[in-house]
């Protein structure tokens, strides 16, 4: 089964990497973008009988190794293979 | 008394503190490889600099799941001395050890140089040889040790005094200027509530000789002796 968890710095963590990107983008005349915060993007494929199954075991993954609770959140999501079709994503965040 | 030096893959700052525990100090000094499970009756364990596991997903967050650290932490709650000295620290703070977490520099250059850093406690095994006050000078070499915490959690450890060292200026004074990295409070180490588990971002065990640049670090080793031996 896909799943998919992003991990992003907490709003109250300041950025340094985002920072640099959106002067850049500034500088090369993007001068609407507002704001940049850089986050990381796992794909995790998993074995589990149910979609419940594997978001719960992808959370406790996310949760242990994949983010730092202390600086960052993290957001999983299940490709359900019915549900992909019809472009619908369950998610579940944290 | 015997010191042990946690080696993890990618570990390069475990020899410095082999050298300065044995050679220095004169104490003896085992390299303990993470996959080891026994810590060989060390009455010290140091976590020494280096980039563990290439600092893939973040600074210590593999090898805090080696499987030395089951004992360490063990050795940690029986109320052992532990030092995380650089990535050694950021393993601590990963492994829950120790409170915060290491950002990247908030210039996002690696630092490579010398800085000074303040004593501000010295009821550690540590800094107990040590004077409140007393200006260290130390070399730094990071990326990501711009140090951060949530605000209660920074409150709550200055609180019970577990700041123990603060980039400083050469005469002691605590400034943005003299703060290489941006870390809150210009933190530069901490230790546990028990106080036995000590993290730092500076490396006292490259400065414990004058030839080196500065022989400041070794009060910071001899402390641990001088702990243990009364």
């Amino acid at each position: 089964m896909k799943t998919k968890v992003f991990v992003t710095l907490k709003p109250s963590v300041f950025d340094p990497q985002g920072k640099t990107i959106v002067d850049a983008l500034r500088s090369m005349g993007y001068t609407a973008v507002q704001d940049v915060r850089q986050g990381k993007y796992f794909e995790l494929d998993v074995e589990a009988g149910s979609t419940d199954e594997a978001r719960s075991m992808v959370a406790e993954v996310a949760e242990k190794l994949l983010a730092n609770p202390v600086i960052e959140s993290y957001r999983v999501e299940v490709d359900d293979e019915r549900s992909q079709e019809s472009g619908v994503r369950r998610q579940e965040t944290a | 008394m015997k010191f042990a030096i946690v080696e993890f893959p990618g570990s390069n700052c475990d020899h410095d503190a082999y050298y300065a525990a044995k050679h220095v100090l004169g104490q003896q000094a085992e390299f303990i490889w993470h996959k080891d499970t026994d810590l060989h009756g060390a009455d010290v364990v140091v976590l020494p600099g280096g980039f563990s596991y290439g600092d893939y997903l973040r600074t210590g967050a593999i090898a805090r799941f080696s499987p030395i650290m089951t004992r360490v932490r063990e050795f940690a709650d029986a109320g052992g001395p532990v030092i995380g000295i650089c990535n050694g620290f950021q393993v601590l703070l990963e492994a829950g050890l120790l409170e915060g977490a290491l950002l990247s520099n908030r210039r996002l250059k690696f630092l490579c140089q010398h800085v000074h850093v303040r004593v501000e406690q010295t009821d550690t095994p540590f800094t107990c040889g040590a004077a409140v006050g007393q200006v260290l000078k130390l070399p730094i070499a990071h990326g990501e040790g711009n140090y951060y915490a949530a605000p209660e959690t920074v409150a709550a450890i200055e609180a019970n005094r577990q700041v123990l060292f603060r980039y400083c200026a050469a005469d002691g004074a605590v400034s943005d200027a003299a703060n290489p990295n941006g870390s809150l409070a210009a933190i530069a180490g901490v230790c546990n509530a028990a106080r036995n588990v000590v993290g730092l971002m500076p490396h006292p065990e490259r400065a414990c000789e004058s030839v080196l640049g500065s022989a400041d670090g070794r009060v910071v080793l001899e402390s641990a002796v001088a702990a243990l031996t009364v």
